[in-house]
């Protein structure tokens, strides 16, 4: 927990430095003076060991000394020195914990401020940016990247303060006991230094050796354990176990050497402490009998303490460099994720409910279950339009990058109430047009409009509230179902949950759960049949009451006798909607008022289902198996 | 628990050993470097002796100098033997990985064993290096230290009866008030994680349904108590360094108080006196990391018994005691069987199940998701054993065969199948290793992949990324149907393996196989009804018991079940007509 090696060769430049005013950014914005408080503390802490030790130059030269050999001890006068160095002590005691608890505060408080930052700015990223980054990388800046700064902010740096007030106040006071003998110090000290740095280098080196291999092995072991079976089911364990061989051998070479370094640091750091005191001992022996510099034995004493809390510091902050460089390349990474730039939303037109009032629509702040879009004109005229779920593509272009177009000249119009079923293979833009209409992603040229409206003046969140959507993986969220239920309408009360439960044919099923509706489902609803999770996030959709429908592969992955069940769900949340459906399997967007045809990008056929099939064209063929979907 | 380990040691005993004996031989010359100190003040500057000063004063660089190399070989030779450890470690885990059968894995879940494999095997390496470092260290210097204190001063060393106690005392509490709340501090930990898993996975719907801020709110909520809970373990920790410090520190002013009346009394000398205050340092000191080593190795506890538990598990399928290596035929023939994952009766995943598939037939099973279609066929190559009843291969007990013979014999197309990174050919020889290339062609073209091989720039020798990626789902079900096919088994399996390939190139592949294997035994899972109507025989499964057996005509006619499935794919085709 509280150690870190060093992994693989760690760089400083530029973002390094800047990384660093930001965290500090956030430790002195919110903490400035408590920080302030915290230095202090330090410094009195540093102050009274530097104190105790020096002390230890009067207790010998002045207590001691003069009375060696003497009958009658006085010892009034150490009793009092005593007494004012363990008041110090008490003091430097209480600064240390002082100092120590305000830290576990501000290095904690700081830490959720960047967590809170972090995870609010992801939620206005557009989902490109989810696109381009695994969920791993970036589930990694909220622990690896996080945990690295939790360790900097809770441990290094208070120590790294502490350090520098140490080398400082001990430097001083070694320097008014004896300048040869810092001099000495000095050296030797430079010379750890240098030593441990080349043994630090050669241990990153290695652990980038190390990192590298342990990867693919790591790759290898993922690899073998997700197809454990098909090894079994060809007997192949031997091959495997003879590759896995291989790739450990050289894992352990590259390891024994890289932790072979990296353990002689400490060693290394610390023998050459010794070193140094001996050195000094027996200089400061010479100097003392030949009386040069007036080093008297207590203030030799003094000295030798000083030259090991000298050592400690210097060779710590050596030792924590590649972990503070390490811990500032995460807060790199989190940063960059707070600087990329978040969807942009230029829209204006609102989503309103409204009431009619003597067969004009006014608009009104109570929810009356009846939308319209608040269009504010140019010149300051307020028009409500019916929220009616007309969707029209004109002349639509689209590309994720603009080199590489993947819709071309989409036209399409969707009239309230109509649906519109996709069919095309994988990769065919199916799902694309989608996320078109939702602005999940911005067409290069052409447009869409919503009831008139180009999407792109309409404010995204209302615009997405218009749309219910029930994509192909189900993902549940860790609560009671009613949660997830009400996941799409977060006011919703009980009876509209139950109530869109049975409109999605799902209220059989989760009455027959041990707690029901208040049965609680973790890990992404593993306990619950796909064809379950299936209805509750159609129940999810159908809360909320949206015009218009979008089912993406909403069934594809239930078999043909649970599917006929679900499809009782869907029908019943169809009626009266817009809906977009893309299906796999034909069976399910037959009865669709419009079928469109993808291929790379473009609509090849249109018409409703018994048009298609007397045009024998792709249609007839996908129907008659004659295609290959996926 | 460490007896189970330590015999992966191995063969790196001798730095496993070493490492202990140079951290040892390291200590004792730190501790005599005071010792020398000492000798210094008093004998050389004290008496004014250079002699001594030089004589002494070169003995300790030298003492130093020692204890720089016995350090460094320590840290070597703990290297050697902690690297090898984890070397043997994963090694023995992943060999008995292999020896698992389906039953064990499914127990453990392919991620639970990925991260025993990595980051547990990784805990306890850190765990036994400290172990043979820090934990030999700690307690030498300790003891070496103590030793010199009474030989100097057996009165003074009583203060030590009162140190030692009391920051075993305090830190003892400590350690154990926060132990529990570090624990809830990593439940937290987990809260937090699995909110930014679960924003991650399902980002689109959080959008769709414009939920940032009810997100924002859930992620406040949960790094919230984080915040609270690490504040809780973290603040007594703050105690530590306080603590230490007020131990220290009084010691120095006892030992200056009851020292000074010693050193004048001249029962002591000042060198004395002044190794001492080193001396404090180092038992206090090693008592600390004592502390701090003991809860970094009981972290490792929990990773260690989760290895301890992989390497413990037995594998329950084994060769059979004749251990027949030569399958007769490919008849099968299933008598009264059933089967449950978990070998408990009342839990039967399949119940009762007897048919009789001659050698050469093919053989359709259908039913809904969950009704055993799957269960049923693993049961052929023994991927896991039958509870009850009896189950025959070539007219002899499945239990008779040796294992790898039978499953040699018993080619299975498993539903969730995987290709390994590799070309084409690499994957495909797995199936049989040393497969010429032609055998390699015509098993593709058996299996219809040939034609899609063929348009690859590198065909035959085009690479396959981790999980096939880079192929469709039809075109690696193909390769996975070819790689079976080189296996030329008496039994060829498919389970659901054509779901994602068009019914024409389906027809396509059953065909070939009709023609060209005719005395391979064929069974045949899938949901698309066209796939196994023209079977010789078709399994109506439903919720684990056979429902009806017959061929497409007769099953038409009489399963009700057939009928629905039937007519839930294919009634959209006819009334149109």
């Amino acid at each position: 927990m509280n150690r870190r090696r060093p992994q693989g060769r760690v760089k400083m430049d530029e973002h390094t430095f800047s990384s660093l005013k930001r965290l500090m950014g956030y430790v002195f914005k919110n903490y400035g003076r408590l920080f302030v408080l915290v230095i202090l503390l330090i410094i009195v802490s540093s102050l009274a060991n530097v104190q105790g030790t020096l002390f230890i130059q009067s207790l010998i030269d002045d207590y001691i000394a003069p009375f060696i050999g003497q009958r009658d001890f006085d010892k009034t006068g150490l009793f009092y020195a005593l007494l004012r160095v363990g008041g110090f002590f008490g003091i430097g005691v209480i600064a240390s914990y002082g100092y120590s608890r305000i830290m576990v505060n501000i290095s904690q408080g700081s830490l959720k401020m960047i967590r809170d930052d972090m995870f609010k700015h992801m939620q206005s990223l557009p989902i490109v940016y989810f696109d381009q980054h695994t969920h791993g990388e970036l589930m990694s800046r909220y622990t690896n990247d996080t945990d690295a700064l939790r360790q900097m902010l809770g441990q290094t740096l208070p120590q790294i303060v502490n350090s520098l007030m140490t080398i400082i106040s001990v430097f001083i006071s070694m320097l008014i006991l004896s300048v040869p003998l810092t001099c000495i110090t000095v050296l030797s000290t430079a010379m750890m230094v240098f030593i441990s740095k080349k043994a630090a280098m050669l241990s990153g080196k290695y652990f980038g050796l190390q990192q590298a291999s342990l990867g693919k092995l790591n790759g290898y072991i993922e690899e073998m354990m997700d197809g454990q079976k098909v090894v079994k089911v060809f007997t192949h364990e031997e091959e495997a176990k003879r590759d896995f061989d291989v790739l450990n051998e050289v894992l352990c070479e590259n390891m024994t050497k890289a932790h072979g370094y990296s353990n002689m640091m400490g060693p290394i750091s610390n023998n050459l402490g010794h070193l140094t005191y001996s050195i000094t001992a027996m200089s400061g022996a010479v100097l003392a009998i030949q009386g040069i510099g007036s080093l008297t034995l207590g203030g030799l004493a003094s000295f030798l303490q000083f030259t090991r809390s000298f050592n400690q510091p210097i060779s710590q902050i050596t030792q924590q460099f590649n972990s503070i460089v390490m811990a500032l390349a995460g807060a790199t990474r989190i940063f960059d994720l707070m600087d990329q730039a978040p969807e942009i939303d230029e829209g204006k037109v609102t989503l309103v409910n409204i009431e009619e009032v003597n067969g004009q629509c006014i608009e009104t702040p109570k929810y009356t279950g009846k939308w319209a879009w608040r269009h504010v004109h140019p010149d300051g005229s307020v028009e409500l339009v019916r929220l009616q779920g007309d969707v029209r593509f004109e002349n639509t272009n689209f590309g994720y990058t603009e080199d590489k177009m993947i819709l071309h000249n989409i036209e399409l119009f969707a009239k309230p109430g109509q649906k519109v079923a996709f069919v095309g293979a994988t990769g065919a833009g199916k799902t694309t047009i989608t996320n078109l209409i939702n602005r999940f992603y911005d067409i290069q040229s052409g447009s869409i409009t919503y009831d008139g409206i180009d999407v792109k003046l309409i404010k995204k969140d209302d615009l997405r509230h218009s749309l219910g959507i029930v994509l192909q993986d189900t993902h549940l969220f860790t609560g009671t179902i009613a949660d997830n239920i009400r996941y799409g309408k977060l006011n919703a009360t009980d009876e509209e949950v139950i109530a869109a439960a049975k409109l999605a044919n799902a209220d059989h099923f989760i009455r027959h759960l041990p707690q029901g509706y208040d049965t609680i489902i973790t890990g992404d609803g593993a306990s619950l049949s796909q064809g379950q999770r299936q209805l509750l996030s159609i129940a999810r959709a159908a809360i909320n009451n949206p015009p218009v429908l979008i089912l993406d592969e909403a069934t594809s992955s239930i078999d043909t006798r649970t599917e006929s069940l679900v499809q009782k769900g869907m029908d019943q949340l169809m009626e009266g909607r817009t809906v977009f459906v893309i299906a796999h399997r034909l069976s399910t967007v037959r009865n669709a008022d419009v079928i469109m045809v993808l291929e790379n990008g473009e609509i090849i056929e249109r018409g409703n289902h018994d048009a298609l099939i007397q045009q024998k064209g792709k249609y007839y063929q996908l129907y008659t198996g004659a295609f290959e979907l996926s | 628990m460490i007896k189970k380990l330590s015999i992966y040691i191995g063969k790196y005993k001798k730095p496993a050993m070493l490492s202990p004996i140079m951290v040892s031989l390291e200590v004792v010359m730190e501790v005599v470097i005071p010792l020398l100190m000492a000798m210094i003040i008093d004998d050389g500057l004290e008496k004014g002796n250079m002699t001594v000063v030089f004589g002494v004063g070169f003995a300790m660089i030298l003492a130093s100098l020692l204890s720089l190399l016995f350090g460094i070989l320590s840290g070597k030779y703990s290297a050697e033997a902690s690297s090898g450890f984890a070397k043997n470690l994963r090694q023995a885990l992943f060999y008995q990985v292999q020896n698992f059968s389906f039953t064990n894995i499914d127990r453990f879940s392919t991620s639970s064993l990925v991260t025993r494999l990595t980051t547990d095997v990784s805990n306890v390496q850190q765990a036994f290096q400290m172990i043979i470092r820090m934990f030999v260290r700690a307690p030498m210097m300790l003891i070496f230290a103590l030793i010199m204190c009474i030989r100097i001063s057996v009165r003074l060393s009583a203060i030590f009866l009162l140190a030692i106690p009391f920051l075993m005392v305090s830190l003892y509490f400590i350690m154990t008030k926060t132990h529990p709340n570090f624990l809830k501090m990593f439940k937290k930990y987990d809260l937090v994680n699995r909110v930014v898993q679960e924003n991650l996975t399902s980002i689109r719907t959080v959008k769709a349904y414009v939920r940032e801020d009810h997100e924002i709110e859930k992620f406040d909520d949960a790094s919230g108590q984080l915040k609270q809970y690490s504040i809780n373990a973290e603040k007594l920790l703050a105690l530590n360094g306080p603590i230490m410090q007020t131990t220290v520190y009084s010691c120095m002013i006892m030992i200056s108080w009851f020292g000074a009346s010693l050193v004048v009394s001249e029962t002591m000398t000042t060198g004395q006196l002044m190794s001492l205050f080193t001396y404090v340092m180092q038992i206090l000191s090693s008592l600390m990391m004592i502390s701090m080593a003991f809860v970094m190795t009981t972290m490792a506890k929990t990773s260690a018994d989760r290895i301890i538990e992989v390497l413990d598990e037995q594998s329950d399928i084994v060769s059979g005691a004749k251990g027949l290596t030569q399958v007769k035929d490919g008849s099968i023939i299933f008598d009264h069987v059933s089967f449950s994952y978990a070998q408990d009766e009342n839990k039967l995943a399949l119940e009762d199940i007897s048919c009789h598939i001659p050698s050469g037939a093919t053989v359709g099973i259908i039913g809904g998701t969950g009704t055993g279609k799957s269960s049923l066929v693993s049961l052929i190559p023994r991927l896991y054993d039958i509870t009850k009843g009896k189950l025959l291969i070539g007219g002899e007990d499945i239990h008779d065969y040796d294992l790898e013979a039978l499953r040699n014999e018993v080619s299975v197309v498993l539903q969730k199948n995987v290709l390994f990174s590799g070309t084409i050919k690499e994957n495909l020889r797995w199936g049989n290793p040393e497969a010429t290339d032609e055998e390699i062609i015509r098993a593709c073209q058996l299996a219809q992949a040939e034609e899609f091989i063929e348009k690859f720039p590198n065909k035959y020798d085009t690479y396959i990324e981790q999980g096939g990626t880079n192929v469709s789902g039809g075109q690696k079900q193909r390769l996975c149907i070819a790689r079976a096919l080189l296996k030329k088994p008496k039994i060829l399996i498919l389970d659901d393996s054509t779901s994602a390939v068009d019914t024409k190139t389906d027809a396509l592949i059953r065909q070939a196989f009709k023609e060209e294997i005719p005395d391979t035994t064929k069974l045949i899972i899938a949901q698309r009804v066209s796939s196994i109507e023209d079977a010789d025989m078709i399994i109506v499964l439903n919720e684990g018991s056979i429902d009806a057996i017959g061929d497409h005509e007769t099953l038409l006619k009489t399963n009700q079940i057939y009928q629905e499935v039937y007519e839930s794919q294919v009634k959209g085709g006819d009334d149109d007509e």
